[in-house]
This record gives structure tokens, C-alpha cells and sequence, in this order.
């Protein structure tokens, strides 16, 4: 794994709310090679929302630089960075954000229905295990089910990284697992570089790697020569 | 200030955009009223102390001559409060400059004190020297058309002889308010003016001496003008009286009142729609307003504020938004309804103006905008406050959406993912998205409201002037002239064809619905003054029988085939029995047309002819009209041409005036309505639309996505708009037909598409306006927050 998809170098970034700063990065040097499954662990406010924002093209970085293959993200402006989301990030949150209106299988169409080369919206289903339920509105799933669309709409592009941010801090032990099964297994399958916000330490234990926040660094990086298989995860 | 007082304080000024939007809207109707409804209350006011001011008779008769012993005899019949005894005649006057001969109302003045009645207002210079024979006071309108000052001087030809007169005084007269000279629809100065001199000259020159041609009555309250001109016909019969009339017939009156009638009318009609239509906005975008104030209220309960706190809180919101709208409305309304009361002054030349007060008005309308206000937020926080706290402070449960096609038109990936979206959030709400939409067809439908009257005024010229009265000039007698005074006009310098015309006074009744008309005759192939049917084509009168306006018809509920009473007035009077044989579509005054060889036969008598109707020879139309003053027998010219452009003026000042206040008040209306709509739906969809432009969005796509509901919306608005647009300028129309003026409804397909495209401007400034908000979505807030 020599492919390098991110590369952070001396990376900051500063709020400014009325008169106090708060200084979210304070220079983050960080490599990320396609494929590699990164954890990002730390306590509120220790600065992985920042970098993982920063890195799907949510939000500008005070100074550094930061490139995504060839593409400087810390150069690109509002139109360069919606561009780099539509092709190449895929997005999970906590709260899942499916639009309402529309079906399991819509929700993914209005991404396949943008994107350069897409699955069809029931592979990707089918990919998380939701095929039966794609006919269903978000008010008619779980909240796992609801997550696991979310994931088959984030990867339904074939987006090279996938962004989560507490993909199971919504759920429940069993649901949790089940969606962190889904994102491995898209890991598995398509080798979409993954990297991963979340609370829960027991998650590190699938991720190649698990990076340390506290006070706007990387304080420590974990390698994990063995990973655990989902199935042997438990909290 | 308590903390809820400071809370209300800074949400206004964060929703300040939207707060002005609907405060527009509610100004809007505000306005409207407080415009329609206070100028024609200051008009009539004006209209009523002027009238009182200057003793406007009630009643009024012209004679041939009659001995001014008479007076005393007429001041005796009972009801008559006063009499007042002239000499009026109408004179052919050589204007310097102006080639055509103008008309004037030559009126005497008595030798020692004012007129008892129909007194002047001396707007400058004095009265005529009763020993100064070419000493006169002119109207205004007159003197400014032709830019007469004191001194200046101009001719009459005062019973066949030239006479130069010079102005000593320029005047108003509540009995000329509307002065329109004869065959004439608008007051046009150049071409009429009323002139008043000294008796002992005006006797002198018309062998009058002792003698008077015009009476005028003042009647005591509660007495019956029909008894007192029955009284008064009788006494005037053997002097050559012609029958007569009340305030009702006086043609100045007539027309003012019209004019009023038709702005009450206006005010009737336009301002309750605004009214309505801005309350009903107001209602529904408060409603939505406060439901997305859900999780402060849940807030505000947890921390131990009470309901009625919390009720009382945002009725203070919606109050002080609605305040801010009757302020706006109340000052622009107010300051518009005195600039109208001003233009509508200056065309009539009142001497003075008196603007009600009409507290009344400002109580209905900020009432009602209030209420619907009050209304609109009550319904939205009585679902809101119910809530328990915690639940309120969460926001509510994705909603549960339901297919709108078929599965396999989904599958087939037919409609676009943004396009079901809107589909499922239109059928999600069905009401709200009813009521947008109607909303939309509101503001339609009252922008073609305030628009109709340019082509319906396009209609009744071309019928007017163009396929019914198509001579160039109309030439008037004194007194009527055997028919064969054709041939003399005929053989004019420029005429190319002349049809005489013969008039006669008279009632026409049916049961107990009468009215006064004049039945003109012609010649049976006519091609000047021509009968236009309901259908516009030229109707050819049968040999006998009665061709009656279609509004009198109306009036007396006759059809054709049926018979109608008719007393001539005129020469040995008497009561007939005629059928009516046509219905005539007219749109000025009501009036019966007969064949001429009939009319003569009923009135037993000779081929006579009053005027002639005559085209021209436009290069030599000078010619004419020096050939025209050298004849004695004439009394009045009217030209088609200048009564064109004179009506066009006033059609302009009068109708266009208030239609550009309207449409504008309905382009505000329509914009409040529009915004407020894509404001609302966007602080209800953030969260999705945030969600979007994470997924890759561009601003374009998720404001596409935003708006695509609206354009829906105002589009399938439109057709319903139209609709209801024609039905409310049909009401109008109903409304304002009178028997002096009516109209065909026709509404320009120029109109729909304007106001379509007011209607659709405004949403597409919204769209600008809103595109601004959605460029400034909070991507990652929003992300971090439950749904």
C-alpha cells in the first residue's frame, strides 16, 4: 500500500469567534495510501471532525497544504472543491442526512444520477445488504437500516475515499456492527480508502491504522499488524 | 427589557427580509383600501361642499323665450327653494390660431350681484361691466387650454355677427365641472368653453330684453323634482320650452357623478380583493414561520416559560410585523390616495379640496390584517405549544412520504431524483401547496385586474370611433332645418359626404322604468353614424321601430319585439307606442336611433335634420371650417379626431393613473408572496439541501432543486390566475357599467402575459434573492445536528 491518496503537511486550522481563537489544527502532517482503513480516535474538540472535514472538501484550511492524488485541495475554491466532492468522496454522518422524500433506492439514484461512473443504486443495496427494504422511505427504516443506506449512497459512485464521521454513534451495539460489517466489506470489495471518526475505541481494531487526536495534532499513530474481522467485534 | 421582549427584538432583525416581505404585502393592502376607498370619500366631500358652496340648482329647463315675468310664477310652485332666470346660448367661437371653430355655452350674468344660482368661483379678475358689451368671464379650463390671461381677447358669433370679447375674469362653475360641449365625451378645453357676459348685452344681441332661455331651480328638501318640472313644463310650454330635466340629465353632474360612481365602484371591488388575498398571504406564511420555530419553544417551555408567555411572545412577533405593514400601508395609502384625490381635482378643476379623515378605514384594514396575522400564527403554535418540551425541542419526525407514480416509472428512471422530490413534498402537503398556488393565481389574477381597462378601452374606441361614428365632423343647428340643408353643407369647400341627422327629446318608458334620451334619426344608408349591433356588425333599421342602446334595454327590461312608451319633447308633444327593432352596442350614454322618414312621420312633420354628420377632405379641412363660421345656422362643431385624443387623455390620466398604482401594488403583492414562499421552504429544507451540496450539489443544483416546487407552483398558477383574473375584471366591469359609460370586457392577451410575467419576474427575484442564502448554507452545521 504505497499509493498515496491523502497528503496533509503542516496543516492548521484557526476559528476565529469574536475576539478568542481556536486553533482546531495546529499543523497535521498525515499520509493516507488507497485502500488503507484509518481510524481517527479522540476526545470532542481534539481537531479529527476539522481534518476529516477538511479532507472531504467541507471546509478551508487556515495554512498548509493538503492534496488529494494530484489535486491540491488547500488551493481549490467553493466551485473546485463541490467538483471534488461529486467525484471522489463519498460522505457517512452520524445522522445519516437521507432526504426524506425520497425511497432507499432514490436516495442513492440522486447520487449514481450526478456521478461520472456509478453502480446501479440496487448493487450498492445490495452491497450493504438492503436490497429487500430499497422500495422503503427513511421513515419506514431503522436507524441501522437507515445508515446502511447512507453508506450505498456514499459509495454508489465508486468514490476512491469514503469519509465517515461516527457512523455508529447513533446506534446500538448489534446495528453498529452491522454497518461497520458494511463498511469493511465495501472496503473489501471495491478498496475504497476509508477513514473513520469515532468514539467507539473498540472500532480501531478494524482499521489499518488508528490516528490519535488531542489539542489540534496527532499525538500517537497505532499500526495494526492484525486486524480483527467485524465479527469478532464487540462493545 | 425582559429577556422574551430582547428575543423578539433580535429575531426581527434576523428575519428582517422576510419580516419586510410580509409587512410589504400587508401595506399593499393596506394601501389599496385606504387609496380607493379615501379618495373618492374626499371627492364626494369635495364634490357635495362645492355644490352646497355655490348653490348647484336641482333643476333645469331652456326655452325659446319667455317673458321674465314668469319668474315670479315658477318661484311659486310649490317645493322651489329658488329660481334663477338667464340667457344661455351655445355660439360658434373664432379662436385666434385655431382654424377649427370651437363651441361656446354663452351664459348671461345679472346686472347687480351674483347669479341666486349655479354661482361662480372667480378664479381671477372681476366681473364684466354690465355697460361693456365685449366684457366676458371664461371657464378655466378654457382659458388654459388656449392660454388666455386677463386681456386677452377672441371672437363669438353671437346670433350671425362676429363679436371680439376680452377676458376680465377667468371662473369655475359647479354647473360646468365636467365642461363638455355638444357631441363631445370629455371635457376638452380647446374646443369648448363657457362663457359668461354681462345680460344687458347677451339681451341685446339675441333679442331677449326682458325675456330669459334658461331656468334653474333650487328645490326644498324633500321635494318631488318630478312634480316641480311637471309644474314647471307647464308653465314653459307656450314659450318654447323644452322639457325639464334634473341633476340626473345635467350633463356636467352626470358625468362627475359618473366618475365617482366608478371610483366608489373601484373602491368596492379591487380594495377587498387586495385585502383578502394580503390577508391570506400573511396568514399562511406566519404559520410556517412560527413552525419553524419549534425547538426554541421547546426550549422556552424547559426553561419555565408558561404557553400564554410563550403564545403571548409571538403574537407580539406577528403583531409588530403586521404594525410595521399598516404603517407602510397607511403612509403610502394615504399619500396615494391624495395624489389620485389631486389628479382627480385638477381634471375636474374643483376650487378647493377637502381630504376626509377616515379613521374607520384605518381600523378595518389594520383589523383585518391583524387578525389574519393573529390567525395564522395561533394555528401554527397551537400545534407547537402542545408538545411536550423535550419533544418540541427535537425537531419533528421525518415526515412519511408516499409514492406518486408507480413503481415502474421510477424504475425506468423517467423522472429525476430532484424532480420526485418536489413531487413527494407537493403531495405531502397538499394544502399548503394548494393554497401557494392560489396565492400565485391570487396575485394573477388582481395584477390582470388592475391591467384589463387598456384593451377594454381599445375595444370601446374602435366601436366608438371606428365602426359606429365614423364622420369627421359633426355640424350642429340652432334650430332644425329642412332636410335640404344637406346639400348646402355638401356643397362645403373639403366634403366628401354628409348625412343629416334629425334629434329629438324624449322619455322612453316601460311600466314604471323610465329615462330621458335623445332618438336620432338618420338616413336609411347611412355610412357615417352607423347602428353597430351586439355582434359589431352595421344593422340596417326597419322602415318603423325603435333602435334602443343595449344598457337602456337592460334598464327597461325590454327585448326586441317588445313595445316601449316614448313622449316626444320636442314640437307638438306626445305619447307613442314604438317596437323596439334593434339592440345597438354602445358604450357612451344611452340613446335610440330611428330611420329617418319614420321619426319624421311620427313627429308629423316635414324631413327636417339638426346637423350634419360629414367626412372631410383632410387637405382642405380649413376651407371648411372658415365656410363653417360664416354660417349663422351653426351652432356647435364637433370633430371626431379631437374627441379621440381628448378621451385617450383622459382615459390616460384617469384610468391609467390608478391601473399603474394597482399593478404596482399587486407586482408588491405578488413579490411578498413569492419570497416569502422560497424564504420559508428554504429554512424548512436547509438540512436537506445542506445534505445535497455535500453529496456533491453544485449551488446551481440545490437551488434548482429549492425552486423547482415554485416554478411549479406559479406555473400551474397561471391558467387558474387567468381565470379567476377574467372573472374578478367581469365583476368589475358589472360594477362599473352606468348609463353614460360602459364597457365590453375584453381582456388582451398582452394582459395575461404581463401579468404572468410580473408574477413570474417576482419569483424570479426571489430566486436571486434566496440564491444568495443558499450559496451561505452552513454545510458542516448542519451535518452535526439530528434530523
Amino acid at each position: 500500500m504505497t499509493d498515496k491518496v491523502f497528503a496533509a503537511r503542516e496543516l492548521t486550522k484557526t476559528y476565529v469567534s469574536g475576539e478568542t481563537k481556536v486553533h482546531a489544527l495546529r499543523g497535521v502532517n498525515l499520509e493516507i495510501s488507497a485502500g488503507e482503513v484509518v481510524v481517527l480516535l479522540g476526545p470532542s474538540g481534539s481537531g479529527k471532525s476539522t481534518l476529516l472535514n477538511i479532507m472531504g472538501g467541507l471546509d478551508h484550511a487556515t495554512s498548509g497544504e493538503l492534496s488529494f492524488r494530484d489535486l491540491r485541495l488547500t488551493d481549490l475554491d467553493d466551485r473546485g472543491l463541490t467538483s471534488y466532492r461529486r467525484r471522489h468522496v463519498g460522505f457517512v454522518f452520524q445522522f445519516y442526512n437521507l432526504i426524506p422524500s425520497l425511497t432507499a433506492y432514490e436516495n442513492v439514484a440522486l447520487v449514481t444520477e450526478i456521478a461520472d461512473d456509478p453502480m446501479l443504486p440496487e448493487e450498492a443495496l445490495a452491497l450493504v445488504g438492503l436490497e429487500p427494504r430499497m422500495h422503503h422511505f427513511p421513515a419506514q427504516l431503522s436507524g441501522g437500516e437507515q445508515q446502511r443506506v447512507a453508506i450505498a449512497r456514499a459509495i454508489a459512485k465508486r468514490p476512491e475515499v469514503l469519509l465517515c464521521d461516527e457512523p455508529t454513534g447513533a446506534l446500538d451495539s448489534k446495528t453498529g456492527i452491522r454497518v461497520i460489517d458494511a463498511l469493511m466489506k465495501v472496503n473489501a470489495e471495491l478498496g475504497t480508502t476509508t477513514v473513520i471518526i469515532t468514539h467507539n475505541a473498540i472500532i480501531q481494531e478494524v482499521a489499518h491504522r488508528v490516528l490519535f487526536f488531542s489539542d489540534g495534532q496527532i499525538s500517537k499513530t497505532v499500526t495494526n499488524e492484525a486486524r480483527r474481522a467485524v465479527a469478532e467485534l464487540q462493545w | 427589557m425582559r429577556a422574551l421582549d430582547i428575543k423578539l427584538l433580535s429575531d426581527l432583525v434576523r428575519l428582517w427580509a422576510q419580516a419586510l416581505a410580509i409587512a410589504l404585502v400587508v401595506g399593499g393592502g393596506v394601501a389599496t383600501l385606504l387609496l380607493a376607498v379615501g379618495s373618492y370619500r374626499s371627492l364626494d366631500e369635495t364634490r357635495t361642499a362645492y355644490y352646497e358652496r355655490y348653490r348647484f340648482a336641482d333643476v333645469f329647463a331652456t326655452v325659446r323665450r319667455a317673458p321674465k315675468a314668469l319668474v315670479d310664477r315658477i318661484a311659486e310652485i310649490p317645493g322651489v327653494a329658488a329660481v334663477d332666470a338667464r340667457i344661455t346660448q351655445l355660439a360658434l367661437l373664432d379662436i385666434p390660431g385655431q382654424t377649427a371653430p370651437a363651441t361656446g355655452m354663452v351664459v348671461s350674468l345679472p346686472e347687480i350681484g351674483e347669479p341666486k344660482l349655479d354661482r361662480l368661483y372667480m378664479r381671477a379678475g372681476r366681473t364684466p361691466d354690465p355697460s361693456r358689451e365685449d366684457e366676458v368671464i371664461v371657464n378655466e379650463n378654457f382659458a388654459e387650454a388656449h392660454r388666455f390671461t386677463l386681456g386677452s381677447s377672441f371672437a363669438a358669433i353671437l346670433n350671425g355677427r362676429k363679436r371680439d370679447l376680452t377676458i376680465v375674469g377667468i371662473a369655475l362653475s359647479p354647473e360646468y365641472i365636467y365642461a363638455v360641449g355638444p357631441g363631445d365625451i370629455m371635457p376638452d378645453g380647446r374646443r369648448f368653453g363657457v362663457i359668461w357676459m354681462s345680460e344687458r348685452a347677451l339681451a341685446s344681441v339675441y333679442d331677449l330684453e326682458g325675456a330669459f332661455s334658461s331656468v334653474s331651480l333650487k328645490l326644498l328638501p324633500g321635494t318631488s323634482e318630478r312634480e316641480v318640472m311637471t309644474h314647471l313644463d307647464g308653465l314653459l310650454d307656450r314659450y318654447g320650452g323644452r322639457a325639464a330635466y334634473g341633476r340626473k340629465d345635467q350633463t356636467s353632474h352626470a358625468w362627475l357623478d359618473h366618475e365617482l360612481d366608478m371610483l366608489n365602484n373601484m373602491s368596492r371591488t379591487l380594495p377587498p380583493i387586495f385585502l383578502l388575498v394580503s390577508a391570506f398571504l400573511v396568514n399562511l406564511t406566519l404559520s410556517r414561520l412560527v413552525s419553524l420555530e419549534r425547538e426554541q419553544i421547546g426550549l422556552l417551555k424547559a426553561i419555565g416559560y408558561s404557553n400564554a408567555s410563550i403564545v403571548l411572545h409571538y403574537l407580539k412577533f406577528v403583531g409588530v410585523i403586521t404594525g410595521i405593514g399598516i404603517v407602510i400601508g397607511s403612509l403610502i395609502g394615504t399619500w396615494l390616495g391624495s395624489y389620485v384625490t389631486g389628479i382627480f381635482a385638477d381634471f375636474f378643476r374643483f376650487p378647493f379640496l377637502l381630504f376626509t379623515k377616515s379613521p374607520d378605514l384605518y381600523v378595518a384594514a389594520a383589523g383585518l390584517s391583524v387578525s389574519a396575522a393573529a390567525v395564522g400564527a395561533l394555528r401554527a403554535l397551537r400545534e407547537v405549544v402542545n408538545l411536550a418540551p423535550a419533544v418540541a425541542m427535537q425537531p419533528p419526525a421525518p415526515p412519511v412520504f408516499h409514492r406518486t407514480l408507480p413503481l415502474s416509472l421510477s424504475l425506468a428512471g423517467l423522472v429525476s431524483q430532484p424532480t420526485r422530490m418536489m413531487l413527494r413534498n407537493i403531495a405531502r402537503h397538499p394544502i399548503r401547496s394548494f393554497f401557494t398556488a392560489f396565492g400565485m393565481s391570487l396575485a394573477t389574477a388582481i395584477l390582470i385586474v388592475s391591467l384589463f381597462t387598456g384593451g377594454t378601452m381599445e375595444q370601446l374606441i374602435d366601436v366608438t370611433y371606428f365602426l359606429a361614428d365614423r364622420q369627421d365632423v359633426t355640424v350642429s343647428f340652432f334650430e332644425k332645418r329642412p332636410r335640404e340643408v344637406v346639400f348646402q353643407i355638401a356643397r362645403l369647400p373639403g366634403v366628401l359626404n354628409a348625412e343629416p341627422y334629425r334629434e329629438v327629446q324624449v322619455r322612453i318608458r316601460n311600466g314604471h322604468v323610465e329615462r330621458r334620451i335623445m332618438i336620432r334619426a338618420r338616413s336609411r344608408g347611412a355610412e357615417l353614424n352607423r347602428i353597430i349591433d351586439a355582434d359589431l356588425q352595421p344593422v340596417i333599421l326597419p322602415e318603423s321601430g325603435l333602435a334602443i342602446s343595449g344598457m337602456l334595454a337592460n334598464i327597461l327590461d325590454v327585448r326586441v319585439g317588445d313595445t316601449v312608451e316614448v313622449d316626444l319633447l320636442d314640437g307638438e308633444r306626445r305619447t307613442v307606442s314604438l317596437p323596439v327593432a334593434a339592440l345597438v352596442e354602445d358604450y357612451l350614454g344611452i340613446r335610440g336611433m330611428m330611420d329617418q322618414e319614420a321619426l319624421a312621420k311620427l313627429l308629423r312633420e316635414a324631413p327636417m335634420a339638426n346637423g350634419v354628420n360629414v367626412s372631410l377632405d383632410r387637405n382642405r379641412q380649413d376651407e371648411f371650417y372658415t365656410a363653417v363660421k360664416a354660417m349663422p345656422v351653426v351652432s356647435s362643431l364637433a370633430l371626431q379626431t379631437a374627441s379621440l385624443a381628448t378621451f385617450r387623455d383622459a382615459v390616460a390620466i384617469l384610468v391609467t393613473t390608478m391601473s399603474s398604482i394597482y399593478t404596482g401594488l399587486a407586482a408588491v403583492i405578488a413579490f411578498g408572496v413569492v419570497y416569502n414562499n422560497a424564504r420559508v421552504s428554504l429554512s424548512e429544507r436547509a438540512r436537506e439541501l445542506a445534505s445535497l451540496r455535500v453529496l456533491g450539489f453544485t449551488h446551481g443544483e440545490v437551488l434548482r432543486i429549492l425552486l423547482l416546487e415554485l416554478v411549479l407552483l406559479t406555473l400551474i398558477a397561471q391558467p387558474p390566475g387567468w381565470a379567476m383574473g377574467y372573472g374578478l375584471a367581469w365583476i368589475m366591469k358589472t360594477n362599473l357599467a352606468g348609463e353614460l359609460m360602459r364597457v365590453r370586457l375584453v381582456v388582451d392577451p398582452a394582459t395575461y402575459v404581463f401579468a404572468s410575467a410580473t408574477v413570474i419576474a417576482a419569483a424570479v427575484l426571489s430566486a436571486l434573492i434566496v440564491r444568495r442564502r443558499v450559496n451561505r448554507l452552513d454545510l458542516v452545521a448542519v451535518l452535526k445536528t439530528r434530523d
